[in-house]
């Protein structure tokens, strides 16, 4: 099924789990905020979240800044 | 002597007048380093996407986390919505309510919209955030963030990452003047003594982060900066003497040779 990642589309197993999907991006937990479907989650409802076909995500993280 | 005053924002006590930026470094390495040496007890981040093709941005990878107050910015953020929206995704990141608000839609010199900045800070205090506003130069507007309940006005020294120290230094003078928050002057610090200037002029905090960062040796800089705003407060203690617009004479004024009595 597809997912819209940050604005890319995105194929992935109908199913997974948000904390598997971050997994297999490489962002599992620490300092990542997720946006889904226009409402943000916290860390621990992460494993909660079972993914569904044109699910629109944001996720970010910190990176150096002023 | 005057003696020590803390600096405090929202309940939290800094011995360090300087607070560092954590971007454009050549290396996390030499980042981390830097705001090491610079002695701080607060760096700045800013939250942005991750790159799914390429998630392993490193740019933080070397920083001790539990060692700093963060304090996550909303920069690109081109009115309040987005600010707000990059403030909670802060919090969700990282478990802080402490926010720098930055609202700058305008590209070329960077410069905060103080209607939008307004907006949003009003909806962040309701909200719970510690709010650390980038202003403008702006008394007024200065005034207003403060009465909405804004921990601190950060107020810039001239654009950002532009070095050219107190460009502002009149309007800042008004600012701290009037100050019922502490005063960080943030943006356009480019060297060590516009940072002590700014602290001489009665800011309570300097925010400085291309200066460092963009140095041929960060790590030397960041200790320059340390040095500058050590001296600055030191100064403040020792209490600086009157100007005069004459000369006054630091040699005895009789004695002189050649002199008939």
């Amino acid at each position: 099924m597809q997912i819209l990642v940050n604005g890319d589309s995105v194929e992935v197993a109908s199913g997974l789990s948000l904390l598997a999907l971050l997994e297999r991006i490489g962002k599992p937990s620490a300092h990542v905020a997720v946006e889904y479907n226009g409402d943000i989650l916290e860390r621990d409802g992460f494993a909660a979240v079972t993914l569904r076909e044109n699910d629109r995500l944001e996720i970010v993280h910190f990176v150096g800044g002023g | 002597m005057k003696a020590p005053v803390d600096l405090v924002i929202a309940g939290q006590i800094f011995t360090s007048r300087l607070f560092v930026g954590t971007g454009k470094f050549a290396s996390p390495e030499v980042m981390a380093k830097a705001v090491e040496a610079s002695g701080t007890e607060l760096v700045t981040v800013a939250l942005r996407r991750v790159d799914v093709h390429a998630p392993d941005d490193r740019t933080l990878s070397a920083l001790d986390f539990s060692r700093y107050r963060l304090l996550p910015n909303t920069s690109g953020a081109r009115d309040a919505d987005e600010a707000v929206r990059i403030a909670k995704l802060s919090r969700a990141a990282c478990k802080t309510n402490w926010v720098k608000l930055e609202v700058t839609p305008d590209p070329n010199y960077l410069l905060p919209d103080p209607v939008e900045t307004l907006r949003a800070a009003e909806q962040l205090v309701k909200l719970g955030f510690v709010v650390l506003p980038y202003i403008n130069a702006d008394p007024v507007v200065a005034k207003r963030l403060a009465e909405v309940g804004c921990a601190t006005v950060m107020p810039l020294a001239a654009p950002i990452g532009s070095n050219r120290g107190l460009q502002t230094r009149d309007q800042l003078r008004i600012i701290i003047e009037q100050a019922t928050v502490p005063v960080v002057v943030d943006a356009g610090l480019g060297m060590p003594s516009h940072a002590a200037e700014a602290l001489e002029l009665g800011a309570d905090a300097v925010l400085v982060n291309t200066a460092i960062a963009i140095a041929h040796d960060p790590v030397r800089m960041a200790l320059a900066f340390k040095a500058a705003v050590q001296a600055a407060e030191l100064a403040r203690q020792a209490g600086a003497g009157d100007q005069s617009a004459y000369a006054r004479a630091s040699s005895p004024l009789t004695g002189f040779l050649g002199v008939e009595a």
